[in-house]
């Protein structure tokens, strides 16, 4: 006898808590095989893109703070960087080190949430991601230091920063370079050779560079896949071609060399971080700037290396005092289109720790 | 997959996990321990000196929610503009600290408090007298430093945990 089989679909999120935020995929199995995997996201959209256009230039930034909500400074520099270029107003070198600092810092924090959120979903259920939260707790008190706010920092401005940083934040960040190397190894000790991980990760969703480069994805997930790009090199912005750090990379592109890439990734930071204390320079925080700005007409196109991947701002200004156009190059939602590839012929159980590894954030993907 | 080693990686990490139950807890019991917050916290409420504001209105146009709302007459016996009515809705307020940025004569500041729920929805619109500073409003260091150097010192987990270590 013959038992009548056929495929089943299932709904994992736009509520569930592995789906980290609202994201939806729909995904039909055969008997515990994804052999088909549709995502559907828009559960989160905003309208940013069309409400920058009625927001004067300095109006925007409050906006980008809710792109990429785990990395709020690493958006308000891309932005600020596109509103620069497009107005040509420079940055005083203290200004730039600020930023480097805290672009750096906030690597950290993110990549913190991602590793953290992905053993989580590899089943170390809770301990690994809450001593992580306890890390990246220690960055948001630096941030709310400098500009009163843990999550949406709007620290930056076109022409440098909105404030000086107070005198107890530099000794506050020297405890932090001291301490953090510690944390990463005890990271390292916990789960890096943890035999059900590796069991679990290696070899698991597989992205090849072939496929990384034609769904153009950026970050750690680009460089899980061996591919050694990195716009603080590649193209440098800001003052990054002043540092001295190394690109980690990937072997394979599993979830493995994804997870082994952030966590390198962190300690790359922390040696940039060292760096910019040293050679911190004294002077002005923020060139003058008038209260409106309003660029000459043009177009201009501006993208960094956010935790996550590429992020790219592109303005279009018609002279006004708000952008006539402003779109977001969003990392994770090129990243997130390899999704598919990705899990088809994989177990469900499978399909969470894929998605995990990606590291996507939904106020980034919908915005 | 082959594991030589079984059972090693697991042993490191519960090492770890183990250190942990000898170690002093960071966090806190939140409503009768309370932290100090930043110097420069943007506490959800603004803070409006009646006596500096010129009612310019420079915050109103630029705060990206357009929450503010400044309604002046001009006297014109002292040839200058008179505040009838400063209203802030805070339910629409994102606390992004630009009006603090933009007001050119100091006369806003953000708020050092943080525990501001309001159980009817008209307490949140705040007018005039209400939006003055007072002993249990005080005005936060965010933008003003000469205002912060006041304020305690905030507590950082970073020195917390540094000082129970050494
Ligand atoms: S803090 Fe921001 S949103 Fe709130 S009133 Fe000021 S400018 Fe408007
Ligand atoms: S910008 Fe300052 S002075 Fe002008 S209306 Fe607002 S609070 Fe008053």
């Amino acid at each position: 006898m013959t038992l009548k089989t056929e495929p089943f679909v299932l709904n994992v999120g736009p509520q569930h808590p592995s789906t980290h935020g609202v994201f939806r995929m729909r995904a039909t199995l055969d008997g515990e095989v994804v052999v088909d995997i549709e995502p559907i996201f828009g559960y989160l959209h905003r309208g940013i893109e069309k409400l920058a256009e009625e927001r004067t230039y300095t109006g925007v930034i409050p906006l980008t703070d809710r792109l990429d909500y785990l990395s709020s400074m690493a958006n308000n520099l891309g932005y600020c960087l596109a509103v620069e270029k497009l107005a040509g107003i420079p940055v005083p070198e203290r200004a730039q080190y600020i930023r480097v600092i805290m672009a750096e810092l906030q690597r950290i924090a993110s990549h913190l949430i991602a590793v953290g959120a992905f053993l989580n979903d590899c089943g170390a259920f809770m301990t690994p991601i809450v001593y992580m939260i306890r890390e990246r707790e220690k960055i948001l008190d630096l941030f709310d230091m400098v500009c009163g706010q843990r999550l949406t920092y709007n620290y930056m401005r076109p022409g440098g920063v909105s404030q000086e940083i107070p005198d107890e934040f530099l000794p506050a960040l020297d405890k932090f370079l001291k301490q953090m190397p510690g944390w990463i190894d005890e990271y390292d000790q916990l789960l890096k050779e943890n035999e059900i991980l590796l069991a679990r990760s290696k070899g698991v969703g597989t992205l090849s560079q072939e496929l990384a480069i034609s769904i153009s994805a950026s970050g750690p997930v680009l460089r899980g896949s061996g591919i050694k790009w990195d716009i603080r090199r590649a193209d440098p912005y800001s003052i990054y071609e002043r540092f001295e750090f190394d690109i980690p990379t990937g072997t394979v592109g599993d979830c493995y060399d994804r997870y082994r890439v952030r966590v390198e990734e962190m300690r790359q930071s922390l040696r940039i971080l060292e760096q910019a204390r040293q050679q911190i320079p004294g002077g002005e925080f923020r060139s003058k700037v008038p209260h409106l700005i309003r660029p000459p007409v043009g177009e201009t196109y501006a993208h960094i290396e956010a935790p996550k991947g590429e992020l790219g701002f592109y303005l279009v200004s018609d002279n006004s005092i708000a952008p006539y156009r402003c779109h977001v190059r969003a990392p994770s939602l090129l990243n997130v289109t390899a999704l598919r590839d990705l899990m088809i012929g994989w177990k469900i159980a499978d399909l969470i720790l894929i998605f995990g590894s990606m590291d996507i954030c939904m106020g980034e993907i919908d915005r | 997959m082959k594991f030589e080693r079984y059972g090693i990686g697991i042993a490191k990490g519960l090492r770890v996990t183990f250190k942990h139950l000898f170690r002093r807890p960071v966090t806190v019991q939140y409503p009768e321990q309370k932290l100090h917050m930043s110097r420069r916290i943007r506490g959800n409420e603004l803070i409006w000196d009646k006596d500096k504001c010129t009612g310019c209105a420079t915050c109103a146009k630029t705060c990206p929610q357009g929450v503010i709302q400044v309604i002046t007459s001009v006297d014109a016996v002292e040839n200058k503009y008179v505040v009838e009515k400063f209203e802030v809705d805070t339910g629409y307020c994102i606390s992004c600290g630009l009006c603090i940025e933009a007001c050119p004569y100091e006369a806003l500041y953000m708020g050092y408090a943080y525990e501001r729920a309001k159980y009817r929805r008209e307490d949140v619109i705040q007018t005039n007298e209400q939006l003055l500073p007072s002993a249990d409003r005080l005005r936060s260091g965010y933008m003003y430093p000469e205002i912060a150097a006041q304020l305690p010192r905030q507590t950082l987990l970073l020195e917390r945990i540094t000082e129970e270590e050494e």
